[in-house]
Formats: structure tokens, sequence, C-alpha cells
């Protein structure tokens, strides 16, 4: 984690959980002693966003910056301007929590300035699990169409299959082989496979990428 | 196949497909966009048809023209969208039209907020639009409960010649959760032979119309209604129920708030408490039936709900004094805790266990 670049940038097919994961390796990042500030770039979801979990990251000296207004029902894809501090104040580890699909991504665009190669990771999402990204063409597909639009390249790939609290050891495994099938397409690295850390415990030595364990913050206790 | 994730409106998509729905007509609102995002990206790939029409009063009426000549058709919006198409809605009932629609509740009255509510559970079940009309309604608590409502409801629509509504809340529409889409069995169907699909010059012309000029076709019509009515509140009744004969706390509650009711039950049964659960699937026909099971000296049916007390109605109806009732609701938006219900249990049992 230390060794990714100071900007980094989430993106996927929406319902991937890049959401979960952003807010996981936000925490992660402060528990290590940095100064953390995680971005909610989301306008495509208006539940289960990070923002959604501000006082809870703020605990744990993370700075959190989201829509322009403060509410928590707001259909407005407004934006703070806010979000220019941690992209321009490089004490800052900065996480950019990005909303899902092409059209999620768009907001990337006006940053596009601070995309400069090798000042930033942009990190791919992939869900197997997730009927639009099974398959290796699918997963290219949404990886180029996202890059398009976001005008920034993807530099790893985090295989995060998962079924909720319901995910195998099976799931993030046949996870991983679509991973590396899309890694070896596309010449990007499997950077993270996250999983549940009672999950995450028992996966095999010796897959590409860092094993990433992860808490469900953004689900509640009565939640699947 | 395989279970895959997917978000409650994009599987309310996928089973409409499944169920061999072709046709989709509706207009944008949050929190279910992602219905009609699905179909206008699907519906094309297997020959159907979607039209996001200028209105939602448009867009019911467009059902009203599916339907009629024999098409499986959906609609999909939440409350104040539902509420511009009550006057379809009890056209589409006056006229027997099968159809399912989807209403993924949000916080009211008026525009309200877009955060999860159930507050439109008297405009479903008493019948939104004018006239002595009943939708059968269908209240699933979770992803796969969605997919397989959604699937069985077309059926529904069709055996009864009747609007089949699938009340949600924004909350099972928004949320990620594993579905499987299983092999099921063919039900045997009337056949359309009422749909205004052309005569040919073979048979006297189908005509699909609301309107009565006499006052004597109008009642036999509305008795054969009310009889129909009557059919589904015998065979259509679909509830689930747990503990219920031995507890001494009842819970009643629906959808996402049944499911929190869960998690409240097994926190109190691990302190000892006797807790039991209605949840109704069917809000109308409604399991009264079912609350005949209580005890006669249970301390309470707790009524839990994201409004402000309006299944709570049915509960008195079928407990018809029998049993002390309690509820407890939040609004607006707000999402009740497990810990909430657990406490309002609490107080109902007053100390002793």
């Amino acid at each position: 984690m230390l060794t990714d670049k100071r900007i980094r940038i989430i993106i996927g097919h929406y319902g991937s959980g890049k959401t979960e994961f952003s807010v996981n390796y936000a925490v992660k990042l402060a528990s290590l002693g940095k100064k953390v500030a995680l971005v909610d770039l989301d306008v495509v979801n208006l539940y289960f966003r990070s923002r959604e979990k501000a006082k809870f990251l703020e605990g744990n000296g993370i700075k959190v910056i989201g829509g322009a207004i403060k509410a928590s029902a707001v259909d407005i894809p407004s934006i703070s301007s806010e979000v220019l501090t941690p992209l321009q104040d490089e004490s800052y580890e900065t996480v950019l929590d990005v909303g899902g699909d092409p059209a999620g991504a768009r907001t990337l665009g006006r940053y596009k300035s601070f995309f400069i190669e090798g000042n930033y990771d942009m990190f791919f999402v992939l869900n197997a699990n997730r009927p639009e990204t099974q398959t290796v063409e699918k997963a290219k597909e949404y990886i180029l169409k996202i890059q398009d639009v976001a005008r920034a390249k993807v530099t790893g790939i985090i295989n995060n299959t998962h079924l909720l609290k319901r995910t195998t050891v099976e799931d993030v495994l046949k996870g991983y082989d679509l991973a590396k099938k899309v890694s070896m397409e596309t010449d990007i690295p499997i950077k993270y496979n996250s999983a549940l850390e009672s999950i995450a415990s028992q996966l095999p030595l010796g897959l590409d990428g860092n094993i990433f364990p992860i808490n469900l913050y953004m689900r509640e206790e009565w939640m699947l | 196949m395989a279970k895959v994730l997917m978000k409650g409106n994009e599987a309310v998509g996928a089973a409409a497909i499944e169920a061999g729905c072709r046709f989709f007509f509706g207009y944008p609102i949050t929190p279910q966009n992602e219905i009609p995002e699905y179909m206008s990206r699907e519906l094309p790939k297997v020959g159907g048809m979607f039209v996001q029409a200028e209105s939602e009063i448009a867009a019911i009426n467009m059902v009203y023209g599916a339907a009629g000549a024999g098409a499986r058709v959906m609609t999909s919006s939440s409350s104040p969208g539902i509420s511009l198409k009550q006057e379809g809605i009890s056209y589409l009932a006056g006229a027997e039209l099968p159809c399912v629609i989807v209403n993924m509740m949000r916080g009211g009255p008026g525009l309200g907020g877009i955060q999860p509510s159930q507050t439109d559970y008297f405009q479903a079940t008493r019948g939104g639009g004018n006239g002595d009309y009943r939708v059968l309604v269908l209240a699933p608590s979770d992803v796969q409960e969605l997919v397989d409502l959604v699937i069985e409801g077309f059926d529904l629509a069709d055996e009864y010649r009747n609007p089949v509504m699938i009340l949600g809340d924004g909350m099972i529409g928004q949320m990620m959760e594993p579905v499987e889409f299983k092999e099921r069995e063919k039900r045997e169907l009337p056949p359309k032979d009422w749909a205004t699909t052309g005569t040919n010059g073979k048979r006297k012309p189908n005509i699909i119309n609301s309107l009565y000029l006499n006052a004597e076709d109008l009642e036999k019509h509305n008795t054969y209604l009310q009889n129909k009515y009557n059919k589904m509140r015998e065979k259509e009744v679909r509830v689930e129920s747990y503990n219920v004969e031995d507890a001494d706390v009842v819970i009643s509650a629906y959808g996402t708030t049944a499911r929190i009711a869960k998690t409240a039950i097994s926190k109190l049964e691990k302190e000892g408490y006797k807790v039991g659960l209605i949840r109704p699937i069917s809000l109308f026909p409604y399991p009264y039936d079912e609350f005949n099971k209580i005890k006669d000296d249970c301390k309470g049916v707790l009524t839990v709900e994201m409004n402000t007390g309006q299944m709570l109605d049915d509960v008195r109806i079928a407990l018809n004094g029998r049993v002390p009732t309690y509820f407890y609701g939040r609004t607006g938006g707000m999402v009740p805790t497990p810990e909430e219900i657990v406490n309002k249990v609490k107080e109902i049992y007053g100390g002793a266990k």
C-alpha cells in the first residue's frame, strides 16, 4: 500500500465493491500513520456511499470530502470544490472513490491535470460475480470504456470477487482466475485480492498481488 | 444457474425478462432508476420494446395498451410517480388487464425524499385510484424474493387478469445481494382470448373497456370483480411466520423492516425472550388468519414499519381487540435499527421475562 502512488483512483462496474474497498483502504492507510483523504466522487449511487460513513472515517483521522450539499438524500450530482485540496496538497495520501461505470467516471475528467503518469494509480475493482463483468471480454470492455471517459489509465486490478457475507474461498479464486486472464491480456498487474478477513486467511500463497483483508463497513448488521 | 450479485432494481429487470416480459414503459425517479436503465439496455436484445414515456401518466396508459393487446408488460416507479399512475391503475383493474407494477417506495408526502420508506401501504392495499378495486400486492424482503415474486407476479396477473403490484422500498431496490434464477415449473394459464389481437374477420372484435353506461351492467361487473378478489383472498395469501404460537410478543413487519425485526428477534432470544414474527408477503390479500395462532395471553403484537402506522390497521382488524397492539416506526427515510426494536419489545414485556 505504501508503494502505491499518492493519488489512488478506485473505479469499476457499479456494485463491484469499490466503496467498501475504498473505505477499507483509507482506514488501513490511516492506521499506518498516514494523513489520508477519502474523496467520494459517486454521482451514480444515492445509497451506500462512503460519505455516509463520514463520522466513522473522521474518527479514524481521515478527511472525508463528499457532495457540495450536506444532506444524505440529495439527488443532485454536486461535487465539493474541496476535492482539489488533497489533490494539490502533497502531504495527503488521497483515495478517490469514484461512481460506478463510465457514467460515474465522468467526474474524473475535471481533475485530469492531476493525473500525470507516475503520479497516480487507478485501480479497477473486479467482481466476477457481477453479471456484467463475468467474462474476460466484458471486463476488458469496462476497463477501456472507463479509461476513455476518465482520461486516465488503469494501473492495477483489484480482485474483489464476493457474495457479501456468503463469500467463499472458491468465489475469490474464481475471481482470481478471471483477473489473471484480464491481467495477461491487458498487461495490467493484479494489485490486490480483497476478501473478508475470515476468507483472506484461507487463501493460498503465491497469488499475484497482495491479499487485502477487509471488513464490511458499509453493510448493516441485518443485511446479508 | 450459479448465484450472481445483483442490485435489487437490476434484479427486477432480469426477473421480468426471465418471466417473458417484453414491454416496459416508464419515467425515471430515484430510487428505482436502475429498473428502466436495465430494461432500456436489455429489452432490445430479446426483441422487446422500451419506451421512456413523457410522463408517468403516459407510461401507465402505454401499459394499458400493451396489456390490452395481450403482451406481458411492466412499469416501475417510486412513490410520487406511483401516485401519478393511479388513474391508469384503476382503469387497468376496471378493464381487467394483467400487468406488473413495481413501487420502490421513498419518503413522503409530496416529493418527500429519496431514502427508503413504506408509506404507500394504504395506497397499495386499499386501491389508490377511484372505484372499488384491488390490486394483488406482494412485498419482498430480500433481493432473491424480489426476483421470485416478480416472476410469479406475471403469472398471477395473467391468471386473475388483474394488475399485480410489487411493493418494495428504496432499500430493497438499492441493495446488492446474491440471487439465483432457478428452473421453475410452468403454470397452466388461461388463454388470452380476450385480447385485442385482430379478428382476421373470424370473430367479433374484443373490446377493452372500463366504461359502463348502464348501472345494472356496472353493478354486475363490480360483483364479478369482487368475486375475483374473494378468490384471491382464498388462494393467494402468502405469509412467513416464526414461533407465533409460543411467543409472548409477536412482531409483524414486511419488506426491509421484517429483516431488521429478524435480527432483533435473534438478539432477544439470546436474552431469553420469546418473540415471534408474522411477515406478510401478500399485503392484499392480507394474511389475517395467521394472527389467530397468537395465544390469548400474548403480551402484545408490535407492528414495525417505515411509516407512522399503516399496516397496523390490518393487524388490528386481524386481532379484533383480542391482544394489545403496539407500533414502532421511523419515517422520512430513516431505517429502524435492530436495537430500537429490541428496546420496544422489552418495553412491552415490562421488565418480567
